[in-house]
């Protein structure tokens, strides 16, 4: 394999013999999961179109698995919110993260999705944290497109290594309830 | 109390009901958007639909509302800049310079004929950028995905000499009071002149994709349709306008920044449908190369900015060295510049029409009161009169024509 | 040719009378000031005459003035544009603070039915005759108007600010 371009995804830790290879189902439910994220994209402005710049052939998310992206929030694994959330938008994109089944992530990009950005003004939510519960933060006005597929990146590694029991647990639970999920 | 103040799903019941009783045929009502995956944006609209056909719509806005306004009246003139460049996100350069091209007609600042000749280089770039996502996602939602792919990477190298410029892709806050904040380096030139000669090739070759195609003929000619007189009425200007048959270009009609000294034609459509809207956007590009080749060709030297020291926020290198710099890096930051009281309007041709700032100034370092007159936000009231009567899909095809810009749309 | 300022001026005070005040030229824009009974005429006037014809409403803006007195705290600015003569000029009116109240123009120009609601939106100035004068930009529950001067720019749920080091205390740090 190592004459060819090819990058292959590297293997998990386990225990190889003739004809055989035994290792954790976690590992490889993760590894499953890390590299077949289907995005939605919730775009409401600028980093919207940077987003689409990350899809183009130039940057090509579709790289880490991430080839189809789902309009449809019920068949996603990764909200990807990009640009201003006003207000007016907030119960919107709690309704669409309400509609995903689990396991689901998010990810946060751009400094207004973040923290509301240079817009701390009365008609925008200042981070869509007070809504919704985020995974990965990337920064930028608007992000570059490398810093947005470092994002996913940065998501992979938390889904490989995510246990298949976390969404069962009272933690997780207890976070959503602290959003009134 | 008027129909028209009921939410429109109260409207449309009756409708609804008038309807069942009149011959028993049932309408329906459809939610398209906010954040349906074909309207490239945030637009909501509640259709009236008789089966595949839309009877009634009504869009709702303000889903990413900012406030720019409100924010511009707490901010020193050179920090709006930062909330133009967020307004119409595709071509930023042009609503920066517009801003910057305001200013210094409120300071009476005579900008040197270089810095003017740069100016209008990264303007019709920034034209060529809004263009061309907007040519191009008509093609996507018209079935070609083809060209999406071929020209976006052509944006992306418009990107590239952005950078070059001014360091930024997307939101470029590109410029200063009187000029640029630094000279253009030798790089930029170069992928200027590249992208001069590449770009045609491609853009040729998107034209011959899509202009005689049977598929996209039958998409877009005679859809979403508008009358010279109508799009008067509804406020249209840029391309919009021009498919319907007005020649009205600012940079013809009151030309800022050294327009006058390059020769172009404004292209103008016939019927004002996607397709001539389509057509006009392609031959405006055009246009914008060759303005772009005659600024480069009769580029003249001299500095890059006007010499305002009372305005034009001095190199930081210099504010560290130079103790004059540090004093004009104080006065301006700190608001002791004088500025007139008085009222100005200033518009430029952006990317979808006349991008007009109207600054009112009470000698304070802060505009008293700003508007912005958002092209997009007039035009897009005429969305549900020219997709009535049609069907969906082609409702899809209109908007993307029309290149409303959500970020423009709600400020 | 272009239209000279002093025949709109002429036409404008044969017609108006005292209605029409302060024309002056404020750069490149002719303006002049209108009493808020008078808006729709005078506009009307200025897009049918044969020889005036400003067909074109470029734009509408509300601005508040509170230090003014309680019969001129808000003002509109109507800029027509005559593209054939390459004309603009502009229109102030000033309005009542408590009831800021004006004609529609919506029967002259159907663009500025959304300019109308934003004004209404943004400063609560009633256009009367407005076929559905409600809230655009703004939420539909919001009961303020959010661009007059007393409105606070700023959110008021975030609690990571220290206003210390906004220089907004009298003590910092």
């Amino acid at each position: 394999m190592s004459e060819t371009k090819t990058n292959m995804v590297a293997p998990p830790e386990g225990v190889s013999g003739e004809g055989f290879f035994a290792t954790k189902l976690s590992d490889v439910v993760g590894l499953a999961r890390a590299n077949s994220l289907w995005p939605l994209p919730f775009a409401t402005s600028c980093c919207g179109i940077e987003f689409m710049a990350t899809m183009a052939s130039h940057y090509d998310l579709a790289r880490f698995g991430s080839e189809r992206v789902s309009f449809s929030p019920r068949q996603a694994d990764m909200l990807m919110v990009m640009g201003t959330i006003s207000k007016k938008m907030a119960p919107i994109l709690r309704q669409v993260y309400e509609q995903m089944s689990e396991p689901r992530w998010v990810i946060s990009v751009g400094a207004c999705a973040c923290s509301g950005g240079v817009f701390d003004t009365y008609s925008v939510l200042q981070g869509i944290d007070k809504v919704i519960p985020v995974d990965v933060y990337v920064p930028g006005c608007p992000p570059r497109p490398e810093q947005i597929v470092q994002g996913v990146m940065q998501l992979q590694e938390l889904v490989k290594n995510e246990s298949v029991r976390r969404r069962n647990s009272p933690e997780y639970k207890e976070l959503l309830a602290s959003y009134n999920l | 109390m008027s129909d028209l103040l009921l939410s429109p799903e109260q409207r449309y019941a009756k409708i609804i009901e008038e309807k069942r009783n009149e011959d028993g045929s049932e309408l329906n009502v459809l939610n398209l958007g906010p954040t349906h995956p074909a309207t490239h944006g945030i637009f909501q609209n509640i259709l009236l639909m008789d089966g595949e056909r839309i009877l009634e719509a009504e869009p709702t806005v303000g889903y990413i509302h900012r406030a720019f306004e409100k924010i511009a009246e707490n901010r020193p003139f050179y920090q709006i800049n930062v909330l133009t460049d967020r307004m119409n996100y595709c071509s930023s350069p042009i609503n920066n310079m517009a801003w910057w091209m305001t200013v210094e007609k409120l300071l009476n600042i005579e900008v040197p004929k270089r810095a003017q000749y740069l100016r209008v280089i990264v303007m019709e770039l920034a034209r060529i950028a809004d263009h061309l996502i907007c040519n191009s996602i008509l093609g996507v939602d018209t079935g070609a995905y083809t060209g999406f792919l071929y020209v976006f990477q052509f944006r992306e190298k418009i990107y590239e000499i952005y950078e070059e410029i001014c360091g930024a892709r997307l939101t470029t806050n590109m410029g200063r009071i009187g000029g640029f904040e630094r000279e253009w380096s030798d790089e930029a030139f170069k992928k200027l002149n590249t992208f001069l000669e590449e770009f045609p090739v491609a853009w040729k070759e998107f034209e011959n994709l899509f202009e005689r195609n049977r598929i996209f003929i039958d998409r877009t000619v005679n859809v979403g349709p508008i009358s010279a007189e109508k799009a008067m009425q509804y406020g249209f200007t840029g391309p919009n306008l021009r498919a319907a048959g007005i020649d009205y270009d600012v940079r013809k009609a009151a030309p800022y920044s050294s327009y006058e000294d390059f020769e172009f034609d404004v292209p103008v459509g016939k019927s004002g449908d996607t397709y001539d809207r389509f057509c006009v956007r392609n031959a405006e590009v055009w246009e914008s190369i060759s303005i772009i080749k005659q600024a480069l060709a009769k580029l003249p030297d001299g500095p890059y900015h006007a010499d305002v020291p009372d305005y034009y926020l001095p190199p930081k290198e210099d504010v560290y060295h130079n103790m004059e710099s540090l004093i004009y890096h104080f006065k301006i930051v700190m608001g002791e510049v004088p500025v007139p009281v008085e009222e100005i309007y200033h518009a430029v041709e952006g990317g979808n029409g006349e991008l007009g700032f109207y600054l009112i100034s009470d000698g304070s370092r802060t505009p008293y009161r700003l508007k912005m007159r958002r092209p997009c936000y007039i035009y897009y009231q005429a969305y549900p009169e020219m997709i009535k009567g049609s069907m969906l899909s082609d409702a899809i095809v209109i908007l993307s024509s029309l290149n409303v810009i959500a970020g423009e749309l709600d400020a | 040719m272009a239209l000279e300022n002093t025949l709109i001026q002429e036409k404008l005070t044969q017609k108006f009378g005292n209605s029409v005040t302060n024309f002056a030229t404020m750069r490149d824009i002719f303006t002049l000031e209108v009493n808020k009974d008078k808006v729709h005429e005078v506009i009307q006037f200025l897009k049918d005459d044969e020889e005036l014809n400003f067909h074109f409403l470029t734009d509408l803006a509300g601005i508040h003035y509170p230090d003014n007195n309680v019969d001129e705290q808000f003002a509109l600015t109507y800029q027509l544009h005559n593209w054939i003569e390459n004309t603009r000029i502009r229109i102030k009116t000033f309005l009542n603070g408590e009831n800021p109240e004006v004609q529609t123009i919506t029967d002259l120009f159907l663009c500025s039915n959304w300019m109308e609601r934003e004004a209404w939106d943004f400063y609560g100035i009633k256009f009367t005759g407005h076929p559905q004068l409600k809230r655009i930009l703004n939420m539909d529950e919001m009961v303020s108007h959010p661009m007059r001067k007393e409105f606070p720019m700023e959110d008021g749920g975030r609690t990571d600010k220290d206003d210390r080091f906004f220089g907004r205390t009298p003590v910092n740090c």
